[in-house]
């Protein structure tokens, strides 16, 4: 591998286009050739880094793994088919079931990872050609609950209502459950200032490389974050550094927070936690004596049963020291997925419409039903959530087909072996993809589709700027975009000719008609600005709107202008450990994977770097169970049990075993999950399950 | 299906705790109709923070509990400044200060305790009043008095070397006041901890202005002036904060013929003797716990709301394992389990680390491979795991001092000095996972400067936090050429 492609390809190949990386919500600017070669590219979240998934991302593009013909299943397997047979029959199915059953008897699953353009016409798609209530999509497992709780905090959600280059003038940044070393690693480079300041802080249950580089690395016992926060918010009273002013000119509700926040003294949490009372007060006094300061959430505080309070009680830390909304500080959260940012926003949601509008307001149906050219009583309402939607299929009243793309549910959900039985009671299961992924394998058709080098569309990254993702390169004969497929799919359920266009530029044209005048407001965002380089942050409501990097500096977005405390309460894990089930399972990403890793295990060089799924472990904790490092373990919880290799981990906390989710089969970290939701965000618990941990052949 | 009446007696830490609890279970008041009685004029507070208010970190009104609209929200029948004066268990009534009466189906003492004053001579009027410039250590009230009368640089005797006694000398010290503690034990907290480490406090408070007078009991009081010592000696003092320990409050239960011992007894329903009347926190003598804390009531609390509610009528409390945390600025000392095993008994493993020129002191008790004592004096982070062991009953790691010392002991894998000794399969750079050995190969390869390495194999060209390493090594590397 090279930095740049090689000179000696035909001229029309040595074309660079400019364009991001398919992986996660940093988005990082790289060019590609024609053939395929990955460099990257100056980029103001990237900086000119990219990591092993970025550089190695071109290699997917060619792979013997690639689907290039639709497939079929017949008596049983699948087999090739053409484009017309595929669709013809996925149209015809989807009639008929919707005729006998009603139009929620179809469901689809859309993904955080597809562009904006494919998010906002697979909702379209869903609503107005199928009429199905029942959409969701993965970034429900992502990041809703940051998403739920920075609405009611601030009136709006986007994930860093700032750039990220302003990290760089912090001198403190909390970190919560966050490992951007190995999620995003170029992230790094923006960490810097605050590491040599001396404050960076690194919430996490693990000892993890972003937790290596923190000057203060807290290590909680996983599902107590909420606790935590109500102690160091606790400590920034007690040790009077409360930003007064701010609290009586910019927020709301404070009192009631202290009312429950007076009962979690440091020492108090200390024992919850496991978090010592003396560093609580460090990072209070920390935050409160620094210049510049951010707390910065991602998975580790939203992968909760109580994701979204577990977040209110960081920003309300935040807020009592008076950093949303101030040029230079503030709180964020750091998206996962690629588009994570825009999946949320033009309506694959259940309950969402373009433009981050909720489907149940009669305004935002009545603009969103014009721009679609149908009566808005013919809009659905909202459907279940992702694992609701999920755990419903095939029952009584659950839908009975279901249309995936952008996603790989058998691994990626909670409870899978729960999910997997739910897919295969399917009258229909349709998927888009790029590989035969565990999800596909299950499908009775799959129709291959293009990837990010092949095809244009928009991304909105972690800070909510909207960047252009440009084709590089000739798709393989025979593959289709996602948009294609839409379109396809709609002509044959009898929607007029136009309504599904299949040109990204032409859609993303409606979509800014869609979003116009909502909280995510695109309609000023134009496909030549973009080519043009310019950095447009939503809210961008006309052509002449330099975009908003920074929100809320001046009011938030509440009709009153403040931001609110919302009065949260520390609950503990959905599942606590017992005597049959004595340690904490907590599960997350490698820097060589991502999600499901359906792309990335089909790359050698990341599969050969890490082959297999694995199981962090204390030495002592292995030892108990008469294992040592390398053995393969059993792993069990009450849903599932996983086999992985034993890695002892000396840093690990005794009580606590660590389990990647990219691995599918008998390796698949999500049979042991909890599909306990959040009573707002529907986010699932993957951040915490009761297990134990045996040999391989079950022996304790 | 009319709600059941239940009346608390008192609106302290435990009171108001179970009023929250039984809401919390019953929001809609259908279940239970909810009389609290407090004698104080006040909403409750946080007694937990009151050394935080005499140390002057917070404000008197910050640790209020509840707001003034809190009982009217939550449909509770709270009467402020009443005291209760009899009780008749026949009529299931409670007879009270303002002449009034008011029923229940179920009666919960929560009357938590009160100072005890020990005999010193002019310490007390005829009726058994503080005399001028003493005050005891409580409630909010006497928070205001200490604070009125510890004016700064003025000399304030603290009778009682306990948990709150301490607080109190460490909060005035704070203060700028010139602190005596006057305790008759040979060190202070005698209960939680071992003499090693109450020597190491007692040096550790030291360093804050605090003078100690052990084994010392105070035979007389001077108003003006200060303490006269059993030994003859003086001790000078504007104030003295009483702090000698509590009794619980059980007089009316006692004279209501309900069982009572040290405090009212109840079993694990948290039943007195009359099983339609309770009892919680500091009043109550159950025998899984010691009284004086907050945690148990907390607890306690959680379980007769189960019980009074009917959400989990097969709740029941078994007992609190307290951790003793003195809530002190500068000072990180926690205490838990079984301290005073000495290092040569041999039913345990006992460790001891015994540093006082640093304050710190460490002592581990283990039986079974379970912690089932620790004292940790100045390593804060060690504290915090030894709890969660203890608490959860895990079995400790196998490295004993690792545990005991926390972040105190040095890291296990020292930086390397210099690239040459670093293994070839150490990761140099994460983002691309390239090795030491990887940009050696390409050295050998051709690669000539750091550049070039970072070209052949990508290192650095992610975060590029490795870009210094890798510079060291192409250094040493042409160095070695």
């Amino acid at each position: 591998m090279t930095l740049t492609a090689e000179s000696t390809t035909p001229s029309d190949t040595r074309t660079q286009t400019d364009t991001h990386c398919p992986y996660c919500a940093l988005q990082c600017g790289m060019t590609v050739s024609g053939t395929a070669e990955v460099a990257p590219r100056a980029f103001p979240t990237n900086a000119g880094g990219l990591c092993q998934k970025g550089w190695t991302s071109a290699a997917l593009l060619g792979s013997p793994a690639r689907l290039t013909t639709p497939l079929v299943r017949v008596d049983g397997e699948l087999r090739p088919a053409s484009w017309d047979n595929a669709l013809d029959l996925v149209a015809s199915r989807l009639a008929r079931l919707r005729a006998e059953h009603g139009a929620d008897s179809v469901a689809v699953f859309g993904g955080g990872g597809l562009t904006n353009e494919k998010s906002y016409l697979l909702g379209k798609f869903a609503r107005v050609a199928l009429g199905t209530s029942q959409i969701d999509y993965n970034g429900r497992f992502c990041m809703s609950s940051a998403a739920a709780a920075g609405t009611k905090a601030f009136g709006l959600d986007r994930g860093l209502p700032f750039p990220l280059t302003d990290l760089a003038d912090a001198d403190a940044v909390v970190l919560v459950g966050a490992n951007p070393a190995e999620t995003m690693p170029p992230f790094g480079q923006h960490l810097r200032g605050a590491a040599a300041a001396g404050g960076l802080v690194v919430v996490d249950p693990r000892r993890t490389p972003t937790a290596e580089q923190a000057n203060l690395h807290l290590a909680p016992a996983p599902g107590t974050d909420l606790a935590l926060a109500l102690g160091i918010l606790h400590a920034v009273v007690a040790d009077g550094l409360l930003d007064q002013s701010y609290l009586d000119q910019r927020t709301s509700g404070f009192d009631a927070v202290w009312r429950i926040v007076a009962g979690y003294w440091p020492e108090h949490v200390e024992r919850i936690t496991g978090v010592a009372a003396a560093d609580q007060r460090r990072v209070a006094a920390l935050l409160a004596g620094a210049r510049n300061a951010y707390v910065l959430t991602a998975r580790g505080a939203e992968q909760h049963a109580t994701g979204v309070a577990t977040v209110s009680a960081w920003i309300n830390l935040a807020l009592a020291l008076g950093l949303p909304g101030r040029a230079g500080s503030g709180y964020g959260c750091l998206t996962g997925q690629g588009n994570g940012q825009g999946g949320r926003e033009h309506g694959q949601k259940a309950d969402q419409l373009p433009g981050y509008r909720a489907i149940t307001d009669p305004v935002a149906r009545e603009h969103v039903a014009r721009v679609w050219g149908v009566p808005a009583d013919t809009l659905p309402g909202p459907g279940r959530s992702a694992y609701e939607l999920l755990d419903a299929l095939g029952t009584d009243d659950g839908p009975k087909a279901l249309l995936v793309f952008g996603s790989n549910v058998a691994v990626s959900a909670p409870d899978s072996r729960r999910v997997a039985e739910r897919l295969s009671s399917l009258d229909l299961l349709v998927t888009a993809d790029l590989v035969l992924s565990e999800t596909s394998a299950l499908a009775d058709v799959v129709l291959p589709v293009t990837q990010w080098a092949e095809e244009d569309g928009t991304m909105t990254n972690l800070e909510g700027r909207i960047l252009l993702r440009r084709k590089a390169v000739r798709a393989p004969e025979g593959v289709r975009t996602d948009l294609d497929v839409l379109s396809g799919l709609a002509a044959r359920l009898g929607q007029p000719d136009g309504r599904f266009p299949a040109d990204a530029e032409t859609v993303f044209t409606e979509l800014r008609a869609a979003s116009a005048g909502g909280p995510a407001d695109y309609s000023g965002v134009s496909y030549a600005r973009l080519r043009d380089g310019e950095a447009l942050h939503w809210p961008v409501p006309d052509e002449a709107h330099p975009g908003t990097p920074r929100l809320f500096l001046d009011r938030f977005a509440h009709a009153d202008g403040r931001a609110r405390f919302q009065p949260v309460e520390h609950k503990g894990p959905a599942e606590p450990p017992d005597a049959d089930y004595p340690l904490l399972a907590t599960t997350g990403r490698v820097l060589q994977h991502y999600q499901s890793g359906a792309q990335t295990r089909a790359i050698a060089e990341l599969a050969d770097s890490v082959p297999e799924a694995y199981v962090e472990v204390h030495p002592d904790t292995a030892a108990r169970s008469g294992l040592a490092d390398g053995d393969l373990a059993r792993v069990t919880s009450r849903r599932g049990a996983t086999t992985a290799r034993v890695h002892c981990v000396a840093s690990m906390r005794t009580d606590v075993v660590f389990l990647p989710f990219h691995f599918p089969g008998d390796q698949r970290a999500n049979l042991l999950t909890n599909p306990a939701l959040d009573p707002t965000s529907r986010m699932p618990e993957f951040k915490v399950c009761a297990v134990r941990m045996t040999t391989e052949d079950g022996a304790a | 299906m009319s709600p059941r009446e239940v009346v608390v007696l008192g609106y302290g830490m435990a009171g108001a705790r179970l009023a929250d609890e039984i809401r919390r279970r019953d929001p809609g008041a259908e279940r239970v109709r909810l009389t609290v009685i407090g004698d104080e004029p006040h909403h409750a507070y946080n007694r937990v923070l009151l050394s935080a208010v005499v140390a002057g970190s917070m404000r008197p009104d910050s640790v209020r509990l509840h707001d003034e609209q809190w009982a009217r929200r939550h449909g509770i029948d709270l009467r402020l400044g009443v005291a209760a004066l009899g009780i008749d268990r026949a009529a299931r009534t409670v007879a009270l200060d303002d002449g009034t009466s008011v029923g229940y189906d179920a009666l919960v003492f929560a009357t938590g305790s009160t100072p005890w004053l020990p005999p010193v001579e002019g310490l007390t009027g005829e009726h058994g009043e503080l005399a001028e410039g003493a005050v005891t250590f409580r409630s909010l009230g006497d928070c205001e008095r200490i604070l009125d009368a510890a004016r700064v640089g003025a000399p304030v005797a603290v009778l009682g070397g306990g948990l709150l006694g301490l607080e109190a000398a460490r909060g005035l010290a704070g203060r700028g006041n010139l602190v005596t503690v006057v305790h008759p034990a040979e060190h202070v907290l005698e209960r939680q901890l071992d003499a090693g480490a109450g020597r190491v406090l007692a040096r550790a408070l030291g360093e804050f202005g605090i003078d100690f007078r052990l084994g010392r009991t105070a035979a007389k009081y001077l108003p003006g002036d200060g303490l006269k010592l059993d030994d003859g000696s003086h001790v000078d003092a504007d104030l003295v904060v009483v702090s000698a320990g509590v009794r619980a409050e059980t007089a009316l239960a006692s004279a209501a013929g309900i069982a009572v011992d040290r405090g009212i007894v109840v079993d694990d329903a948290l039943r007195t003797s009359d099983g339609r009347v309770h009892a919680i926190g500091d009043c109550a003598q159950h025998p899984g716990t010691v009284s004086g804390l907050v945690q148990p009531a907390w607890e306690q609390a959680g379980v007769l709301a189960d019980l009074l509610t009917g959400s989990d009528p097969s709740a029941r409390y078994r007992g609190t394992s307290v951790v003793t945390r003195l809530k002190a600025r500068g000072i990180d000392l926690a205490a838990l389990g079984e301290t005073h095993v000495e290092t040569g008994d041999p039913d345990a493993e006992v460790l001891c680390v015994d540093d006082p020129a640093r304050g710190r002191y460490a002592k581990l008790v283990l039986r079974d491979d379970r912690v089932t004592g620790a004292i940790v004096l100045g390593l804060p982070d060690a504290a915090a795991t030894i709890t969660q062991l203890h608490d959860r009953g895990s079995p400790a790691p196998g490295d004993r001092l690792g545990l005991l010392l926390g972040r105190a002991l040095p890291s296990a894998a020292p930086a390397a000095a210099s690239p040459a000794d670093l293994p070839a399969a150490t990761t140099v750079c994460r983002c691309n996972s390239v090795t030491k050995g990887q940009l050696v190969d390409a050295w050998r390869a051709g690669a000539a400067s750091a550049e070039q390495l970072t070209t052949a194999t990508r290192a650095g060209t992610g975060c590029g936090g490795c870009a210094d390493t890798v510079r060291g090594i192409a250094d040493w590397l042409a160095s070695t050429a």
